[in-house]
Order: structure tokens, then C-alpha cells, then sequence
């Protein structure tokens, strides 16, 4: 089949972030069964799938976020550019650098909108004046569409925005430390048509520097968005290739019943 | 399609539109056979009543559009459901233009029943009914989601190139002989061309159907006879040499 690989395929050149036989567990039960699949740099991968398919789980163990769930355990490696990420040795803070996360419900520090920005660039030490700074904050904001709107009142606090305009400074804030993967738990499903809108403008903006990987329940929003499309089910890999592919002609019954709204 | 959608009305509209491809079919099938019929029995009335039958068929494919832009804009298809909407578009226009062949069978059926019997109408229903036969088959495709009568209502086009082409030289050697029969042979001839088109129409039909139903296009060749577009017939020489 054209442009589709099985959830068993391995090895495509420009992959970024690549997992392998990954297996989670939360206590005894098993949230994820071997997923293995391959991230291409700087485009956008969808992740599909019913509630409790372990989409977001596999999302999360993506930057290790699943490490604060003392119960979870796993098996399996990711790699983000060759190397393990739940290796010994890894520097998680560093690795939360390098793969951020954007969540469903805007979570803007209790700060001023300059300070969201500003709060990742200075623990990662990533400016060495304040012109420095003020030149990160003020390009991130400017590349989220947010500085024509937010300009005159930069020490107002990051609340006091409407919810598209908080979600748009979280992604500021997210890229305010220049990570390599952008990670978006549906990002959108608490904002409205025009602010998700938005945020799908500039997701397409900033797919020309980072790679993104995003969870969405709403499968017109991955079919816009998305260059490649995963569709996840019970905890396994379904299928995943070319969203075209998937949206057009699924090789999966699983995935057909799910993207045309019927049962699996 | 296998199993149903979650949401019961937008099975019901589908279903409905596929219902609508089947009697708008049906219905281009009936018409082709009623002209057929009006050739062979030199009937005028017949054939006219299925020339005043073309526009039902041209009201079907206005419902079918209707139908499938509500279904794209209200219920954003994907996969099969996506294919089966432009399958029906695409094959919703193919029987239009079948049901505008076959009227225009049905009109020349209205001058030869007015002109002297050639012989090499007996032909033409033979034509007919395997063109009807790919038709009815290809309908059935389209109702069972079969892939494979689909393939092979597609592979079976070149029966009716082989009795096109056959009956084109046919034709010619009649009016050759006897310049009082190009009346009634060019009329034959448009209306071997007709159905000729019409089994054309019919393979395109099989190949969406196979898209619809499989995701893919048919890549392969299909098997082809010789094409009379490249005959090139001598007259008969006047002093009784070899060419009649």
C-alpha cells in the first residue's frame, strides 16, 4: 500500500524522536502493548484514537512526563535523535528543553504575560542580559501572532488573557527555550472555532522549525493539521502513515470504523 | 459497508443516495434496452417514448448532486464513506451521459424505421444486450461493494470493441456496395458508436467502483481489440477485380 507503513515497520530518514517495543504500565495494568513508530522532524504527527487508547500515554513518555506517575512503569526504549531517553544518564530537565509540552487547558504561570515567557529562558540560562531576554520573549510572542495583541500591557498577568490567547502564549512559552519537539495535548478543545483556528495557523508556522506532536480527539482538526496520522486503539498501535492515506484509505478496519464514526 | 455509523440518520442518507444510483441506473439500463427494442422491431412510438424518458434520468443525477454536497458539507466523510460520495458523484454523471447515448440510439431509431432494412441491424441488439449485461453487473458491483465483478465487468470492454469494430467494417462494405444504404449505415454506425461509448462509460463506472470499494485505482491495461479508428477501407474496384 502507498505511503503506509505497519505499526511494525521501522526506519524512516528523517525521524526524530523513534520508540521501540515500548510498553507502559500503570501498577499491573498495561496502558500501551509494544508501540513502535518513527516521529519525522519537522512535521506534524497526529495521534488518533478513542478514549483510553493510551494515545496520551504514549505522548507523555515522550518527554517523560509519566516519570511523576510513581505507579507507571516502562519497557522499551525512545530515542530522540539516537539516543535512549530513559537512559541512566539523561538530564530530564535538559530533555524537557529539547521536547516541550502544550496541554489541554491553558496553564499560564500565575505571572505577567512578559514572565510566562520569560520564566524558561532564564533557569535554562538562555540569555545574558536583559536585552537578551527581551528579545526571546518578544520574538516568541511575535511568532505566536500574541505582540500586536498583548504589546501594551506586557506586565499584565498571563490570566487575564482570553483562553485562544492563553493557549497561544503557553506554545510563547513552549518555545521560548527553542526545543526541538513541541508536544500538544489537545490544544484546542477548550478554545473556540477562531482561537483554534489560530492555533492550527501557527501550528503550520512553526512546523517549519520544530517537530510537533499532537493528541486531538477532533479528526477534522488531524486532518488539517497533520502530516502523518497514528491511530491508537486499546493500547496498541493500529496504524499509522500518511494522513492522506488514513483519512482516504485506511489499510485497518479498526482505524476505518473509528474515522468514519462507527464502531471498530 | 459492513457495520453502521453511530449516528443511524447518516446511514440513512447514505443509503438513500446509493438507492438513488441504483434506480437512476436501472433506469439508463431500461431506456438503452427500450432503444434497442425500437431498432430491432422498427418501432417509432417505442422509440420515441424512451427519447421523452432521457430527462428522468437527468433529473436522478440533479438529486444525486443535491444529496452529495449535503452529505460532504454536513458530514465531513472520511475513508470509505469519502469514496462512496465521490464514487456516486462521478458514476451518478457517467449514467447521465449513458442515458444521453441511448436517447439518441432511440432517435436514429426513429429514421431507420423510416428507411429500407440493411442487414447489419441484426447485430445491434446482440451489441445491446452485452452492453446491458456489463450495466446491470456493474450496478450489482456497486450494491455488494464487489471489487472483483467490478474488475471483471472492466476486462470484458473489449467484447464490445471487437463487435464495434467489426460491424465499422461491416458498414462500410454495405454503403460501398450500394450508395442507397449510407442513409440508413451512417445511422447504424452512430448508433454502434453510441452503445460502443456507452460500454466505455460503463468501464469507467467499474474502475471507481473498484476505487470506491478498495482504495486503489486499477493500474493494469485492460485488454483491448483492435481499434477501428485506424480502419482504412478500400472501395470496390469498378471492373470486378478483388474488392468486394
Amino acid at each position: 500500500m502507498l505511503d503506509t507503513m505497519t505499526a511494525t515497520a521501522t526506519g524512516i530518514s528523517n525521524a526524530i524522536l523513534r520508540a521501540k517495543n515500548l510498553d507502559v504500565f500503570y501498577g499491573e495494568k498495561q496502558a500501551l502493548f509494544s508501540v513502535g513508530i518513527d516521529i519525522p522532524e519537522r512535521e506534524i504527527t497526529a495521534l488518533i484514537g478513542p478514549s483510553g487508547c493510551g494515545k496520551s500515554t504514549f505522548l507523555r513518555c515522550l518527554n517523560r512526563m509519566n516519570d511523576t506517575i510513581p505507579s507507571c512503569t516502562i519497557r522499551g526504549t525512545v530515542e530522540i535523535g539516537g539516543h535512549d531517553i530513559y537512559a541512566r544518564d539523561v538530564d530530564v530537565v535538559e530533555l524537557r528543553r529539547r521536547v516541550g509540552m502544550v496541554f489541554q487547558k491553558p496553564n499560564p504561570f500565575p505571572k505577567s504575560i512578559y514572565d510566562n515567557v520569560a520564566y524558561g529562558p532564564r533557569i535554562h540560562g538562555l540569555a545574558a542580559d536583559k536585552g537578551e531576554l527581551d528579545e526571546i520573549v518578544y520574538s516568541c510572542l511575535e511568532r505566536t501572532g500574541l505582540l500586536g495583541e498583548v504589546r501594551d500591557r506586557l506586565d499584565a498577568p498571563g490570566t487575564s488573557l482570553s483562553g485562544g490567547q492563553q493557549q497561544r502564549l503557553c506554545i510563547a512559552r513552549a518555545i521560548a527555550v527553542s526545543p526541538e519537539v513541541i508536544l500538544m495535548d489537545e490544544p484546542c478543545s477548550a478554545l473556540d472555532p477562531i482561537a483554534t483556528a489560530r492555533v492550527e495557523e501557527l501550528m503550520e508556522e512553526l512546523r517549519r522549525n520544530y517537530t510537533i506532536v499532537i493528541v486531538t480527539h477532533n479528526m477534522q482538526q488531524a486532518a488539517r493539521v497533520s502530516q502523518h496520522t497514528a491511530f491508537f486503539h486499546l493500547g496498541t498501535l493500529v496504524e499509522w502513515g500518511a494522513t492522506e492515506q488514513i483519512f482516504t484509505s485506511p489499510s485497518d478496519e479498526r482505524t476505518q470504523g473509528y474515522i468514519t464514526g462507527r464502531y471498530g | 459497508m459492513t457495520s453502521e455509523h453511530i449516528v443511524k440518520s447518516y446511514d440513512a442518507e447514505l443509503n438513500h443516495l446509493n438507492e438513488t444510483i441504483l434506480k437512476m441506473g436501472g433506469l439508463a439500463e431500461s431506456q438503452l434496452a427500450e432503444a434497442i427494442k425500437a431498432i430491432a422491431t422498427r418501432d417509432p412510438e417505442l422509440a420515441m417514448e424512451t427519447v421523452r424518458g432521457d430527462p428522468r434520468i437527468d433529473a436522478l443525477e440533479a438529486d444525486i448532486d443535491h444529496q452529495a454536497v449535503r452529505l460532504l458539507a454536513l458530514r465531513q466523510p472520511m475513508a470509505r464513506d469519502l469514496r462512496n460520495i465521490l464514487a456516486a458523484l462521478k458514476i451518478s454523471s457517467a449514467i447521465e451521459r449513458i442515458g444521453d447515448y441511448a436517447a439518441n440510439v432511440a432517435k436514429r431509431a426513429v429514421t431507420l424505421s423510416e428507411s429500407p432494412p440493411v442487414r447489419p441491424a441484426g447485430t445491434i441488439p446482440r451489441m445491446g444486450r452485452l452492453v446491458q449485461r456489463m450495466i446491470k453487473d456493474v450496478l450489482d458491483a456497486y450494491t455488494e461493494g464487489d471489487a472483483e465483478k467490478a474488475k471483471a465487468v472492466w476486462a470484458r470492454d473489449h467484447e464490445v470493441d471487437d463487435i464495434y469494430n467489426s460491424l465499422f467494417r461491416e458498414l462500410l462494405t454495405y454503403m460501398m456496395e450500394d450508395p442507397r444504404n449510407i442513409g440508413p449505415c451512417t445511422h447504424l454506425l452512430f448508433v454502434a458508436k453510441n452503445i460502443e461509448r456507452i460500454g466505455d462509460h460503463t468501464t469507467n463506472m467499474a474502475e471507481i467502483i473498484y476505487f470506491m470499494v478498495t482504495g486503489n485505482t486499477l493500474l493494469e491495461s485492460r485488454p483491448k481489440g483492435e481499434d477501428a479508428s485506424f480502419a482504412h477501407p478500400e472501395p470496390p474496384q469498378k471492373d470486378g477485380g478483388d474488392g468486394r
